[in-house]
């Protein structure tokens, strides 16, 4: 099998491994990086999104093939405890979550957003988050946080 | 310090605490300075770890960083039923609370004996135990000497509210850094040693039998471990996660089923309802001292449909056999339940098998986590050992979980000549809404049905009124009308499986009734929000209203297009006030724009978490109002993926306020199932004041809108 090389959260990676692979198998099968949640596996619900290049995809419908030397972040790669990204810091703050399995995916989504446009409003968050499922009902915190992430990286 | 008189209602234990006396099993103290706290309620994203962190932290006068919350097991967690109801606060919360308020009693008065000082002088902070003089000790330093394991006593009384410093205040939560880190927390996102992964066969038609299954595929699959078979119950265990799902995918492929059982006709539910046999209760009887004379009938019938669980998180479970014992990892809702069937599954004492908690989505009621535990169970047997760990398809969770139960309800009202209600009957016609295991002398898991050694599928049942009943919950008016009949007939046929989801009938209820009145106030020209004021005898709940219509400015002026409506109800008639103005707009498809929300659930422990749970339960509630409906054929489920069953998007979500009602010396009860009832009637009241049609069928579809629109002309 041929191996494909990547950059995984700024880390240069290389899998040997079916290249029609989806890219959340393996990302949490060989290379164990379990933020990705699987919900669905047919790009419906976006808690398994990751970005790739500068656009958040859904991992679990992205061929390994496809990823082959792109950037990949996934929510790992986001941030720490010690070094939060705006994001992570805002969804504390706004306590912007009930059972958090779909945060992985909808902080990917709005880190993508913030990347192309840096100072969006409550529309362009809610538009970019459409393809993101939220069971709980967080979505207005979720979107305040994500406000509240931008008007914190323009403060800077 | 003041010493308290016990109040009389304090010398009665907290149910949970009376069922588990033993105050070492709730409370703990370690030599590093810590608390552990091990209550038997689970985490399902409702924030409860943190709320009865705060509630100890408290009462023992701790940091509430020194409290560790210990994940609920039966290897010896108090044995607290099932997470559901809206009871993890007022349950566990009152014996967490009962328990440390003894507790801190004990060591005081071990601190008392070591210092030589009265109980009176000393005073605690952060654990530590002072009095008079710089003396000192704490709980870890006494820990050694205290014994817990003694059984909690009633005479114990807790602190006032005002003497609390965390309860009240809306502390964050515990468990979202390691959420937004993502620091692995979910079962979905842990691995044992030597893990197996298990995928289970099921067919896509409702209880099919598998005639035959060859194996050849699926044994060429790399890293398949074993094949299980085991009469309709078939699954693979492999290496790797994607090997199971390729031999799953063989097998399927490969695997031959009878047809299955018929599925009632999904355009007809209410008459299908109504002509099932049943078993009919009479709910409640109040008989008017003065009858009213009655001079007409008005009588609706109004429908809600099957409503998936649909958690993001399709189910998952862990399993290990060690000769005949069994350790379980899940994110069931009630542990010593689930251990319990798996019991009566696997003919093993319960001595034998250990279930051990973990996080995983939100549920939302009865979804499949307690299924694929026995899934994974059965899978382990074939692992020599090794640990399996089974994980459902997003097709199998929208298909096979159980569901909430479709409701046909008929209301009439008996007017007298200045149409003032005199009479008042409401019928309801569903499946039970509660099928969780452990209750029963058979298993209610999904697999015990299909083994060769099969049980029969568990007919839902009620929950008993005592403890707020199911399809009738909510259904007795809170309103002061001078007689009622209030009845339910539970079917005895369940082609689809249902059970307890958020509010049970509630919902259906508090939609019905809600509705009803709103169309009684209608004819009267009475405003809906005066016509209930003076039906309410209930100060919190008149409050909860006024409260409501102040917020929303009730009622702002008719705009074309828009309209506004509202909808109350006391969870359970015991729990939660919650009152709710729902502003909407459109003509063919409805969009709710904002959802205004008055709440009183006594004592708030945190604020920001009750109010938290509002949110999500009235977003959730737009979504089944808007969107929800199972779908299925003759013979499937059809709605088995998100296209199909489609939930509510972030351009959908209506703008929610909530305004919170403090009432610190109330009692808490829960918030998570206060308002999706009074959501529902709102944006369906709303609907008619906006367009003048009556949406009696949820959900609010177009479909459904434009069939009311030809009932109504």
């Amino acid at each position: 099998m041929p191996r494909i090389r990547f950059r995984l959260n700024g880390v240069e990676t290389d899998v040997d491994a079916d290249p029609d692979r989806s890219l959340l198998d393996i990302l949490r099968g060989p290379l164990r990086m379990t933020g990705p949640h699987f919900g669905c596996g047919a790009n419906e619900c976006g808690a398994c999104n990751v970005i790739v290049g500068d656009r958040a995809v859904a991992a679990c419908d992205t061929p390994l093939w496809s990823v082959a030397d792109k950037d990949i972040t996934t929510i790992e790669g986001l941030g720490t405890e010690h070094e939060p990204h705006p994001l992570q810091r805002a969804f504390i703050a706004e306590q912007a979550l009930q059972c958090g399995y779909c945060v992985p995916g909808i902080l990917m989504s709005a880190a993508a957003l913030l990347m192309r446009n840096p100072k969006p409003t409550g529309e362009d968050v809610r538009a970019s988050l459409d393809r993101n499922l939220c069971r709980c009902g967080s979505h207005n915190r979720m979107v305040r946080a994500v406000l509240r992430a931008a008007a914190e990286i323009e403060a800077r | 310090m003041t010493k308290l008189a016990p109040s009389p209602s304090a010398r009665l234990l907290p149910v949970s605490l009376a069922a588990n006396p033993v105050l070492s099993s709730w409370i703990r103290f370690s030599s590093e300075g810590h608390v552990s706290v091990s209550p038997g309620k689970v985490e399902i994203g409702q924030g409860i770890v943190t709320a009865l962190s705060q509630i100890a932290a408290d009462e023992l006068d701790v940091d509430i960083g020194r409290v560790q919350m210990v994940r609920a097991s039966t290897a010896g967690s108090p044995n607290e039923g099932v997470t559901s109801g809206s009871l993890s606060v007022q349950q566990s919360g009152r014996a967490v609370r009962q328990a440390c308020a003894e507790i801190r009693q004990i060591f005081l008065a071990a601190a008392s004996d070591r210092l030589g000082v009265g109980i009176d002088a000393l005073d605690i902070k952060d654990g530590t135990i002072s009095g008079p003089g710089n003396i000192r000790t704490s709980y870890w330093e006494l820990a050694h000497e205290v014994s817990l394991d003694c059984d909690a006593t009633p005479g114990a009384v807790p602190k006032l509210s005002t003497q609390r410093t965390l309860a009240g205040n809306s502390v964050q939560r515990l468990d979202i850094p390691d959420k937004v880190f993502a620091h692995p927390r979910f079962i979905h996102d842990c691995a044992l040693p030597a893990m197996l992964h298990g995928r289970v066969l099921r067919s896509e038609m409702s209880a099919a039998k598998l005639t035959g299954m060859p194996e050849d595929g699926a044994r060429a699959v790399a890293g398949l471990v074993a094949i299980v078979r085991d009469g309709n119950f078939a699954g693979v265990v492999s290496e790797t996660e994607d090997g199971a799902e390729a031999a799953l995918k063989a097998l399927r492929k490969s695997a031959a089923w009878s047809s299955g059982e018929t599925l009632p006709d999904e355009d007809r539910l209410a008459e299908w309802l109504q002509a099932q046999p049943s078993e009919p209760t009479v709910i409640d009887n109040k008989t008017a001292s003065e009858a009213g004379e009655k001079k007409r009938t008005i009588r609706r019938q109004y429908t809600r449909p099957y409503l998936a669980h649909a958690s993001i998180a399709p189910s998952c479970a862990m399993a290990q056999w060690t000769g005949d014992r069994i350790h379980v990892w899940t994110h069931s809702q009630g542990v010593y339940l689930l251990r319990a069937d798996l019991a009566l599954v696997l003919k093993l004492p319960v001595e034998n098998i250990t279930v051990e908690h973990m996080e995983g989505a939100g549920c939302y009621g009865h979804n499949a986590a307690d299924d694929v535990a026995l899934d994974a169970v059965l899978l382990a047997k074939a692992a020599a050992g090794r640990p399996v760990r089974v994980q459902w398809s997003r097709e199998d969770e929208m298909s096979h979980a159980p569901f909430g139960a479709a409701m046909a309800i008929e209301i009439e009202a008996d007017l007298d000549a200045q149409d003032e209600i005199v009479g008042w009957r409401h019928s309801i016609w569903s499946n039970g809404h509660a099928a969780r295991p452990g209750r029963a002398a058979q298993p209610a898991l999904l697999a015990a049905t299909e083994l060769a050694e099969s049980f029969p599928r568990t007919i839902s049942t009620n929950p008993p009124q005592a403890n707020g009943g199911g399809a009738d919950r909510n259904s007795v008016p809170l309103y002061d009308f001078p007689s009622w009949q209030i009845e339910s007939h539970r079917l005895l046929t369940m082609p689809i499986r249902t059970s307890a989801l958020r509010t049970l009938g509630a919902q259906g209820n508090v939609f019905a009734i809600e509705s009803f009145l709103d169309e009684l106030a209608n004819e009267r020209g009475e405003d809906p929000v005066d016509f209930r004021l003076r039906h309410l005898r209930d100060s919190r709940a008149q409050d909860v209203i006024r409260s409501v219509a102040k917020r929303a400015n009730w009622k702002p002026d008719k705009q074309t297009g828009c309209g506004y409506g509202i909808g109350f109800a006391r969870y359970k008639n015991t729990g939660a006030y919650c009152a709710v103005v729902a502003e909407v707009e459109g003509a063919e498809d409805i969009n709710v724009k904002r959802l205004t929300i008055a709440v009183d659930v006594g004592e708030a422990i945190n604020p920001d978490g009750v109010i938290n749970q509002i949110e999500g339960g009235a977003i959730q509630a737009t979504s089944w109002v808007l969107k929800e409906r199972v779908r299925f054929d003759r013979q499937r489920i059809t709605s088995s993926t998100w296209t199909a069953y489609p939930i509510l998007r972030f351009s959908e979500v209506p703008e929610v306020q909530v305004e919170l009602i403090q009432r610190p010396d109330m009692e808490p009860v829960g918030a998570g199932e206060a308002a999706h009832g009074p959501v529902t009637a709102a944006i369906a009241n709303a609907v008619f004041d906006a367009l003048g049609v009556r949406v009696r069928n949820l959900p609010i579809t177009r479909d459904r809108l434009i069939a009311a629109m030809e009932l109504t002309t």
